[in-house]
């Protein structure tokens, strides 16, 4: 319990010390095996520049997730290094683990919205690694908090939802809710993985401009799975094509071309036409 | 490819293998044996059976018209029986919680612990609440108090096996989000598990206050208070107008307990 009391108290100096302009994310190695000897991860090393929105694209089972999950480490790595704002987020545990958890924003697939809550205290839930959970319980929640999190559903065009259930909502509103629930974090990085590939192509689009606006007003880096190559190049200002667990492709989107989406998708029949 | 398909396998198909089949004869054969044994051994007395509709008919011209200056010791035994339910049932609920938890594979990643939890929950239920209720009597004395602790400790099993599984169903999304906010374990049981559960919760907590209405009213059989030991008294004084009087109250308090708790159950869900 001290411990934990100590590290949320000295975060913030942590993070003037480690000057927040550097927020770059450095994998050294990182290497996932879920079954031993099939490695999913292949001692992949790079670093994402901790500003903009790096898009990472590849066809289905090829890593992009695992390697997004190992930054915040809903998967633990086999073996390897992830360097960011000072640690080694590949060898944390327990309470270091949340404190580093709790400044990784992530936007999911499925939303992942706690349904039978309010919208507001779906936001509100982005706070609770800063907060004990018997104000949890008794829902109280910083009074700052709250004003900001109105402010932020007000900014994303949700501001008469915020006492609605969150089941209540659309696919395109929860996809909102889950990008303001991030925000709320106050976070040094964002981690997206296929924020858009549950929504409609207007709704998909809709969803990456919130996402590159609320990132960028704040100067949050955002790194983002996404198998939409168009999605990719049109948001990106980075590119890191994956195949079969290695990356392939590390570019801006203008020097991505044909002959490098046959390298990561494979075949070509797809691109014609 | 086409000649393998029309040559190498053979079109027929069956809803079971060879295997199941011989069990499921084996299953019909085992039990009619037991049917026409049971009926050898079952050893009825035809004179009983022969008069038991004229029995039976007497036994319900005895208890009309009620004998209604029994009322008040039925009416005290009544409320009692619905406070034994009910404080029966919120112990319960407090019991198996912690409990469930530990049942829950998602929530206690041991399987030792799990099987501990299974355990309670087992031996909990595999005692009649009548038997829990002999045990306390002989604890703390006849009574409402022994009536209580019988249908608290018989409920945990039921309560702490539904709510385990409510929580094992748990939809992992909301979990992942939480977790990679930096939630502490808590936190994630309050705003994760928690909002997930809840209409389990109720309803397991409506459904078990419905059926220990009815547990109770019999456990006054066995000295541990309630409308039972009314009847208790009623028949073995074989005052049958006070007995009926008795069983007329439980049949009403029955039939309103399921009416309210399915109304507000459905309000719930």
């Amino acid at each position: 319990m001290i411990t934990a009391e100590v590290l949320a108290h000295s975060a913030p100096d942590g993070h003037a010390g480690a000057s927040a302009s550097n927020r770059d994310v450095e994998i050294r190695n990182l290497r996932k095996e879920y079954r031993a000897g099939q490695p999913v991860l292949r001692d992949v090393s790079v670093t994402i520049a901790g500003k903009g929105m790096t898009a990472i694209i590849g066809p289905s089972g090829t890593g992009k997730s695992t390697l997004i999950r190992c930054i915040n480490r809903l998967v633990d790595p086999t073996s390897g290094q992830i360097l960011f704002m000072g640690r080694d987020l590949a060898t944390l545990k327990g309470a270091d683990l949340r404190a580093a958890r709790r400044t990784i924003g992530m936007v999911f697939q499925e939303y992942n919205l706690v349904e039978r809550l309010s919208v507001i205290e779906n936001l509100l839930c982005g706070r609770l690694g800063y907060m004990s959970w018997w104000r949890a319980l008794l829902r109280r929640f910083d009074a700052a908090d709250v004003a900001r999190a109105f402010d932020l559903l007000e900014a994303v065009g949700l501001g008469e939802m915020a006492t609605r259930r969150a089941d209540a909502l659309s696919g395109g509103q929860r996809q909102r809710v889950g990008i303001c629930r991030a925000i709320m974090q106050n976070p040094d990085l964002i981690l997206a993985d296929e924020p858009t590939s549950s929504l409609d192509p207007k709704t998909s689009v809709e969803i990456m401009e919130v996402l590159e606006k609320l990132a960028a007003e704040r100067g949050i880096p955002v790194v983002v799975n996404i198998h939409n190559v168009e999605l990719a190049r049109r948001f990106a200002d980075r590119v890191i094509g994956m195949s079969k667990g290695m990356i392939v492709f590390d570019g801006p989107p203008s020097a991505l071309e044909d002959h490098h989406l046959i390298e990561i998708y494979g075949g070509k029949g797809w691109l014609e036409g | 490819m086409s000649t393998a398909v029309s040559t190498g396998i053979t079109r027929e198909w069956q809803r079971f293998t060879l295997g199941e089949r011989l069990g499921r004869y084996a299953v019909y054969v085992v039990s009619a044996i037991a049917i026409i044994w049971s009926l050898r051994t079952i050893e009825v007395i035809p004179e009983f059976l022969y008069d038991a509709p004229a029995q039976t008919y007497d036994l319900f011209e005895r208890m009309w018209p009620f004998d209604w200056r029994f009322w008040p010791t039925v009416l005290s035994g009544l409320i009692e029986t619905l406070h034994t339910a009910t404080l029966g049932t919120l112990m319960a609920l407090v019991l198996a919680a912690p409990v469930a938890l530990l049942a829950a594979r998602n929530i206690t990643r041991s399987v030792a612990l799990n099987q501990l939890a299974n355990l309670i929950l087992v031996s909990s239920r595999s005692v009649n609440s009548l038997i829990w209720a002999l045990l306390f009597v002989a604890i703390f004395g006849p009574g409402a108090l022994a009536g209580t602790l019988a249908i608290a400790f018989r409920s945990i099993g039921f309560v702490g096996k539904l709510l385990g599984e409510a929580i094992e169903e748990a939809q992992k999304g909301p979990i992942e989000a939480l977790t990679a906010a930096g939630a502490p374990p808590m936190a994630i049981l309050l705003k994760g598990y928690w909002p997930q559960v809840e209409p389990s919760f109720w309803s397991v907590a409506l459904f078990r206050w419905d059926i220990n209405v009815r547990e109770s009213a019999v456990l006054g059989l066995v000295g541990a208070g309630g409308i039972g030991v009314a009847l208790d008294t009623a028949t073995s004084n074989l005052y049958w107008d006070q007995a009926g009087l008795v069983l007329a109250t439980i049949f009403t308090v029955v039939v309103l307990t399921e009416i309210v708790t399915s109304r507000i159950r459905s309000k719930i869900i």
